[in-house]
């Protein structure tokens, strides 16, 4: 356990250090987020005068939670990306051939992903704020609200490492990028579920990430909802994508 | 001289045209990434036809020309990073020693990207009409349409043509994609200037030029012929395609003068 935590001390302080000193790596972790607050609050305000629009809170609100998510999971592609480049310099490698217990990079990686992810999150927040967002909901929700981003957050970690384990090479972004970004879209980002029509509406429905954008528009309007399920949805993930990362060093430590 | 020069012109479009078609991903992308993003936001912001005076009866005929300006967004990094791939590897250095300028090389670079922008303009515009989408100003309109759409692909070329020329590194272009995506976010893209309600915005959206450029080709599904709408898009295209032409050529220049 000693030797685990030494070698994820190890890769997070690496990581980070390598984030943070690398403003082509930080900087688009940190403005897309903003970029999509400020086009879909901003641009998208008179959405909240659809009929049937009931959401306790203004429209910046309701689009903060989906951006506040966003970048949770962004933070775990842009992590998997870091990864994928310590394959190609060979770092990885050499780190491989290092390490009492490789699990232990795992975690380096997922927690250096969350120290990434709480900049932005604290940057995006303000953001939100100083453009006058409603917070309706308490501590405690709010609190749910970032739990639930954390969970996103480790799970796209886990999936971006268990692509970049797979395939070695930073070409593989898009298979890291492409299925977070759909998955998050086809959850109801513009209007709540009950809104949608057709198609998006079928689907939505049995995404799990509605129910994790549920329930944190939910805690931030101060009426949690489906708060439970979302918590569940989201461990569930999580564990899967830790099966698929753990999976994917595997194949990793068999090509060494 | 003239017809030397022309021939040259057109064996490095040939080229850059090749290679741009020999890269799947270069293509890919263009294609579907827009075209996904038609379907989520088509459906997705499908109740906004419920505004009231909301100019379209529904959201896909509203939206369908972001896929043309996101086809010319992607124009911009696909000339910006072949020109600076051409840098790194040495090839731009082995044009100097041919009599070809600045301007012609780049007139010659630009053709690949132009050519990915005109695929994938058919490509949106055949979707969109698959998908139910109506073009008020008919066949000709939807003709017009195109060659607008190539128009910007053209113009923001330019705009990827001088940051591939300045940086002369493929990632560095890459990188400025988030910067030309602020431009075409703070836009009247998802909702026309008349309905955004925050003043703020709808004042960066109505300077912004990107919203004269998808409110013209708009107009053209939505609308019909509208004579303004037209000529501001018309105008602003050939203004940040000559500025872009201007600005790529001299960055080009100056790359060319310190190798």
């Amino acid at each position: 356990m000693t030797g685990t935590r030494a070698v994820a001390r190890a890769v997070a302080r690496r990581s980070l250090i390598h984030a943070f000193t690398n403003p082509a790596l930080l900087v688009p972790s940190i403005i897309f987020p903003l970029i999509f607050l400020l086009a879909f609050a901003g641009g998208l305000s008179a959405v909240q005068d659809v009929p049937g629009f009931d959401f306790n809170g203004d429209y910046t609100a309701f689009q903060f939670v989906f951006v506040f998510l966003q970048s949770a999971a962004f933070g775990g592609v842009f992590t998997g990306f870091g990864i994928a480049a310590d394959f190609e310099s060979g770092f990885a490698r050499r780190m491989m051939l290092a390490a009492p217990h490789r699990s232990g990079m795992l975690l380096g990686y997922a927690a250096a992903g969350m120290v990434r992810w709480c900049v932005t999150a604290v940057l995006v927040s303000v953001a939100a704020v100083l453009a006058g967002m409603d917070v309706h909901g308490n501590g405690i929700e709010l609190a749910g609200l970032v739990g639930v981003a954390l969970l996103v957050n480790i799970a796209s970690t886990l999936f971006g490492a268990g692509v970049s384990l797979r395939a070695k090479t930073l070409q593989a972004g898009p298979l890291m990028q492409i299925p977070i970004f759909v998955g998050l879209f086809l959850a109801p980002v513009y209007v709540p579920l009950k809104l949608l029509t057709g198609w998006i509406h079928t689907v939505a429905s049995y995404n799990p990430i509605t129910a994790l954008m549920q329930a944190g528009r939910g805690f931030i309007s101060g009426a949690p909802d489906k708060s439970l399920l979302a918590f569940a949805c989201g461990a569930a993930i999580a564990a899967l994508m830790g099966w698929y990362a753990l999976r994917g060093l595997r194949r990793a430590e068999s090509g060494l | 001289m003239q017809r030397e020069a022309l021939r040259e012109i057109g064996m490095i479009a040939g080229r850059s045209v090749r290679r741009t078609l020999r890269q799947p991903a270069l293509i890919v992308p263009v294609v579907v990434f827009p075209l996904l993003l038609l379907a989520i936001n088509a459906s997705g912001l499908d109740v906004t036809k419920n505004i009231p005076n909301f100019p379209a009866d529904s959201y896909l005929d509203f939206a369908l020309v972001v896929t043309f300006m996101q086809g010319g967004l992607f124009a911009a990094t696909t000339a910006g990073t072949e020109l600076a791939n051409d840098i790194e590897t040495g090839f731009l250095n082995r044009l100097q020693l041919t009599p070809l300028r600045a301007p012609a090389i780049l007139v010659g670079q630009l053709a690949g990207a132009m050519c990915v922008a005109f695929m994938s303009s058919l490509i949106y515009l055949a979707v969109g009409l698959l998908a139910g989408a109506h073009v008020a100003a008919g066949v000709g309109g939807a003709a017009l349409l195109i060659v607008l759409a190539m128009l910007v692909a053209l113009a923001f070329g330019g705009l990827g043509s001088i940051i591939g020329a300045r940086t002369g590194s493929a990632e560095a272009v890459q990188g400025m994609f988030p910067l030309l995506f602020v431009f075409f976010f703070l836009s009247s893209m998802n909702l026309p200037r008349n309905l955004i309600e925050t003043d703020w915005f709808r004042t960066i959206a109505t300077w912004n030029p990107i919203s004269y450029l998808v409110e013209g080709l708009r107009s053209l599904v939505i609308t019909g012929w509208d004579g303004t709408a037209l000529w501001r898009c018309l105008v602003t295209a050939v203004v940040i395609s000559i500025l872009g032409f201007l600005g790529a050529s001299s960055s080009l220049r100056t790359r060319m003068a310190r190798t």
